[in-house]
Order: structure tokens, then C-alpha cells, then sequence
């Protein structure tokens, strides 16, 4: 980057340093934060999304739909994590591949599931084999953000589910007094009086799910920790920048970024809490009210 | 007997690989479900001793910290903030990594520790292996989130219980073992079960993280992917280990239960604490 970097061999201490920390690859690394940084924006509200409709499935009428929401928020409780991360990328991706040879190979006899393979015609795959490298990429990031909107989404639901139960029942019943509607109710009292009870648990929520972020590297995505090991790796003399093993180095910065990450984010959620509980008739809206008093 | 033949190959490949008592390879161009059951369940082996492990020696630590950090002193009680903190705010997965490469620095030499009738070799290469390496962070990890467990029931220890204490006499550490541990416990063990299930679900990132399995020799979702590769399929390896994590989690969830009423056989039934699912401590 710099013009001083042009003979990486002659130069030393920081200058070197600083060559070192411009290289291309390493801007590569710069940018995985990024990705990191755009899983969370994306997965955060998916997975709100799919988590408010699992608790609203597990508050239905109707039974089958219950059933479903109950099997949903109870999935991640007895299953690792881990383990609907390997499953629903690939899952996905077969689930996909299956439909598009239905719709786009009718006429294909051959079974899709031949011994230890899973064959569609070349016009479903997904992506396409002709298409270019940042679809691929794209697309290996896209099953993993639905990956992770699943499992938080399940962890939401048991958050919301909580939250809206916890809503003092008089409130509901006054507004059933006022001869609204049990959508009214739900949409009017229900909801924007839940989000007090729910702020811990999606506090939590949010910690886990940076937390869960290093996943995306088990899913193939280019992330930071891929780029820390590729990094860190030992360079031979072939290589402009040699040097020993430094992976050590690479994850104890990955370490600081994760431990700055959750501490910034703490002290942001502090805040949005106190805001939440103001007027509110708990513990620490009580607080606030005596200190103001 | 239904899979005896699968049993008697790979009841015990997970640790060991020694012909005389398993089936050195693994199977390799067809997949008989009976071999993907028992081997999967033998893998199960690895995340039983890491998780029993981890808890047992992590439950006197984390009681230590949470001790600390409630203590006056201001060092004693910073370095445990700064322990839990560390632990607890960065992911599992990079803690695996970091400690893996952390102890392959260290030089490979043995360490003799005598035992009075005989003397063992400590080698620190036995570090890089997962079955210590892992179990210590393990061990850290499970520490620091069960100290902040067991730090917000000392606080919520009910004041008339310490006075009751030190009305009869009782000081130091004596109030401890026979006050304030058994209410800490009572009121923190409903959480600490969470704690339990989700370190459990944890130690299946031992394998996924830093650590190399020996020999193919490893954890239940290490065979459960190693099927999921070679057959291309994930609707038969993924669902059998999904079955036994969720029948070990109602063993846990149900030996905890014991052990919580236990805990509160001196009171009244309404005034007992049961098990709520939280899932508030996942790595």
C-alpha cells in the first residue's frame, strides 16, 4: 500500500510492521469483519421475525399450529446449537435442489438419491455450476444466515412466548371490557407491553448470537477466523512477508474484537433497559421513579 | 440382539482403535443405520467424560470465584471480574482455538510427579491433546459462567438467614459451609442446571474447534458428520444424534430435579424454585 512496502526484504521494526498489516490479504481480513458485522445486522431481525411468529403460533386457536410452535421453541432445548448449524445449510440446500428438479426436470426417471449421492439434473443445481464465484459465496452465506435465523428465531420464540405471557392479565381483560377484538388486544395491549418483560432475554439473545458468529467458518463462509488461520499460518522465505507460526497472535486479536464487541454491547442494552423502564410497573421501573423522586 | 454385530465393531471406537477390541476402520462405502446408531453413541462416551469432568471440578472453582468476587477485597475481587468477563464474553469456539495454539508453543518435556509407590510422567504434550486440552477450557469456561451463577445467589441470599447465622455464633467458615453455601446453592441450582445442559451441548464443539481427533477417534458429532459427508445425507446421521442429546438433556434435567428437591426438602412446596428453561447461558 505504502510506497516504502515495494521491497518487503530491505525494510524492518515498524516499518515493516506496517507493510505487513496493508497487505492485500490482509485488507481480505479487514472486510471479513464486515461479514461478520452484516450476519448479525441480517440474522437479528430474521430471527426476531421468526421468533415472533413461533410464539404466535404457540398462542394459536388452532391446534396443529400449535403443536408447530411448541415443537419449534422446544427444538433448541434438548439439541446443540451446533448441530442445526450442519444440518439446515445442507438441508436447505437439498430441499431446494429437490424442488427445482421437480419443476425443472419432469421428465429426469433416475432416482435422486443414488447410494451415497444426491443427484439432480444440471439445470437445478443451485447455484448453478456456471455461475460466477461471488454467487457461490453469496449463496453459501445465504443458507447460513437462514441457518441462524432458525435457531435464534426458536430461542426468540421462547423469549416472546415468555414475554407475552408475563403481561399482567387485567390488562388484557380491561381492554376485553372495552369491547376489543382479540386481534386489538394482541396488537394494541399485548404487544407493546410485552417488550419490557422480554429486553432480558433478548439482551441475552443478542450476546449469544455474536457469540455464535466464529460458526459461519464451520459453514464454509470466508470470515475472520478462516482468515486468521490463513493469516496466522506460517509463511516459508517463498512468501513476501515471512514469518513463523502467528495464529496465537490472530486469535488473541479475534478474542479482544469478540470480548469489545459484548462489552460495547452491554453497556448499549443497559441503557436501552433503563429507557424501557421507565414508567413500567417493575422492579426497575420502581427504581427509577424513587431515584427521580 | 438387534446391531450386536454393529456393537461389538464400534461400542468402543470412540476410544480406541486398537483391533483386538473394535473395528479399526470406519465404514466407508456403505452405511448400515445400525453402525451410524452405535457408532454416533459411542462418540457420546467423549461428550459424557468432558461434560462430568468439567462440571465437577468447575463447581468447587466457580464456587471460589463467586466467593471472591463477592469479597471486600478490591484485587481479589477484580481479577475474578476480569476472569468471568473473560470467559464469559468471548465465543467458546475461539477459546478453543486460542488455547490449542497457546499449548502447541509449549515445549514438548515430561514432568515427573511422584506418588509415593510410584511415579508418573506428566508430558505437556498430553495439552494438545483434546481429551485434557479441551477439558480444561472446559473446565475454565464452565467455571466462569457458573461463578456468575452462583455470585447472583449469594446476593440474593435473604438477609435473616446471615443474621440468623451470626445471632447462634457461627463466623467465618463455618457460617459459610453451613449458611450461606447450602442457601447459595438451593437458590442458584435451578440455573445451574441450564448451566449443566448447555455445557453438555458445548462439549460438542471440542472436535469442530482447534483439537484433532487421534486416530478418528472423537465425539458423537464427529461421526455424525463424518456420516453426513460421506453418505450426502443429513436426514439420517443429524436426527439420531439430535435423539440422544435430547434424551441425555432429560437425564440431566431430571437428576438436577433430584438433587434441587434435595435442596429444598425444608420448605414449604410453594416456596421451592423449580428448573425454568432459560437458555441464557450458551456459549
Amino acid at each position: 500500500m505504502f510506497s516504502y512496502c515495494a521491497d518487503p526484504d530491505s525494510i524492518e521494526g515498524l516499518t515493516w510492521l506496517s507493510c505487513y498489516l496493508t497487505t492485500g490479504k490482509h485488507f481480505a481480513f479487514y472486510r471479513s469483519i464486515l461479514v461478520v458485522l452484516a450476519l448479525l445486522a441480517m440474522a437479528a431481525p430474521l430471527a426476531m421475525a421468526f421468533g415472533f411468529l413461533g410464539a404466535m403460533a404457540r398462542r394459536a386457536a388452532f391446534a396443529p399450529l400449535r403443536w408447530f410452535g411448541a415443537i419449534y421453541t422446544n427444538m433448541v432445548r434438548g439439541v446443540p446449537d451446533i448441530i442445526f448449524f450442519l444440518f439446515v445449510p445442507i438441508a436447505l440446500d437439498q430441499a431446494l435442489e429437490w424442488i427445482r428438479h421437480q419443476v425443472k426436470c419432469p421428465d429426469w426417471t433416475e432416482p435422486v438419491r443414488q447410494g451415497n449421492d444426491f443427484v439432480v439434473c444440471a439445470a437445478a443445481k443451485l447455484p448453478l455450476g456456471s455461475s460466477p464465484q461471488w454467487v457461490h459465496e453469496t449463496y453459501g452465506f445465504f443458507t447460513a444466515l437462514v441457518a441462524f435465523a432458525i435457531v435464534f428465531g426458536a430461542f426468540a420464540a421462547n423469549t416472546l412466548y415468555g414475554a407475552m405471557n408475563a403481561v399482567p392479565r387485567a390488562q388484557l381483560e380491561t381492554a376485553e371490557a372495552f369491547g376489543m377484538t382479540e386481534r386489538k388486544v394482541f396488537w394494541r395491549i399485548l404487544v407493546p407491553q410485552m417488550w419490557i418483560y422480554a429486553l432480558p432475554g433478548l439482551s441475552n439473545l443478542w450476546m449469544i448470537l455474536i457469540k455464535a458468529t466464529p460458526l459461519l467458518f464451520l459453514l464454509g463462509v470466508e470470515d475472520i477466523v478462516y482468515w486468521a488461520r490463513e493469516l496466522g499460518g506460517s509463511k516459508t522465505s517463498q512468501f513476501d512477508y515471512p514469518h513463523p507460526d502467528w495464529r496465537i497472535y490472530y486469535f488473541l486479536a479475534l478474542l479482544v474484537f469478540y470480548l469489545l464487541m459484548t462489552w460495547g454491547s452491554e453497556k448499549v442494552l443497559g441503557r436501552i433497559t433503563r429507557r424501557l423502564s421507565h414508567g413500567q410497573a417493575t422492579a426497575g421501573g420502581e427504581r427509577l421513579r424513587k431515584a427521580a423522586a | 440382539m438387534i446391531c450386536g454385530e454393529a456393537i461389538s465393531k464400534y461400542a468402543l471406537r470412540a476410544v480406541t482403535s486398537n483391533p483386538d477390541y473394535v473395528e479399526r476402520l470406519l465404514p466407508r462405502t456403505d452405511f448400515p443405520l445400525c453402525d451410524q446408531v452405535v457408532l454416533i453413541g459411542s462418540g457420546l462416551i467423549w461428550n459424557i467424560y468432558y461434560a462430568v469432568l468439567a462440571l465437577f471440578f468447575g463447581f468447587f472453582f466457580a464456587t471460589a470465584i463467586a466467593v471472591a468476587k463477592a469479597s471486600q477485597q478490591p484485587v481479589l475481587s477484580w481479577l475474578a471480574r476480569t476472569f468471568i468477563f473473560i470467559f464469559r464474553g468471548s465465543p467458546l469456539f475461539i477459546q478453543f482455538f486460542l488455547a490449542y495454539e497457546t499449548f502447541t508453543l509449549i515445549p514438548k518435556v515430561g514432568i515427573d510427579i511422584p506418588l509415593g509407590f510410584t511415579t508418573i510422567t506428566a508430558e505437556t504434550a498430553w495439552l494438545t491433546r483434546a481429551w485434557l486440552g479441551a477439558l480444561i477450557v472446559l473446565f475454565l469456561n464452565t467455571s466462569a459462567y457458573s461463578a456468575e451463577i452462583f455470585y447472583g445467589a449469594l446476593q440474593s441470599i435473604p438477609k435473616g438467614d446471615i443474621e440468623a447465622a451470626d445471632a447462634y455464633g457461627l463466623s467465618g467458615f463455618k457460617r459459610f459451609r453451613r449458611v450461606i453455601f447450602p442457601s447459595m446453592l438451593r437458590l442458584a441450582w435451578p440455573s445451574y442446571t441450564n448451566e449443566a445442559i448447555f455445557l453438555f451441548h458445548a462439549t460438542t464443539l471440542v472436535y469442530f474447534s482447534g483439537f484433532p481427533a487421534w486416530r478418528q477417534s472423537a465425539d458423537a458429532l464427529y461421526y455424525a458428520n463424518y456420516f453426513a459427508d460421506k453418505t450426502f445425507n443429513p436426514f439420517v446421521a443429524y436426527p439420531i444424534i439430535a435423539v440422544y442429546f435430547i434424551l441425555f438433556t432429560l437425564l440431566i434435567i431430571g437428576l438436577f430435579g433430584l438433587v434441587n428437591t434435595r435442596l429444598n426438602r425444608h420448605l414449604p412446596a410453594d416456596h421451592r424454585r423449580k428448573f425454568t428453561f432459560r437458555p441464557t447461558l450458551i456459549r
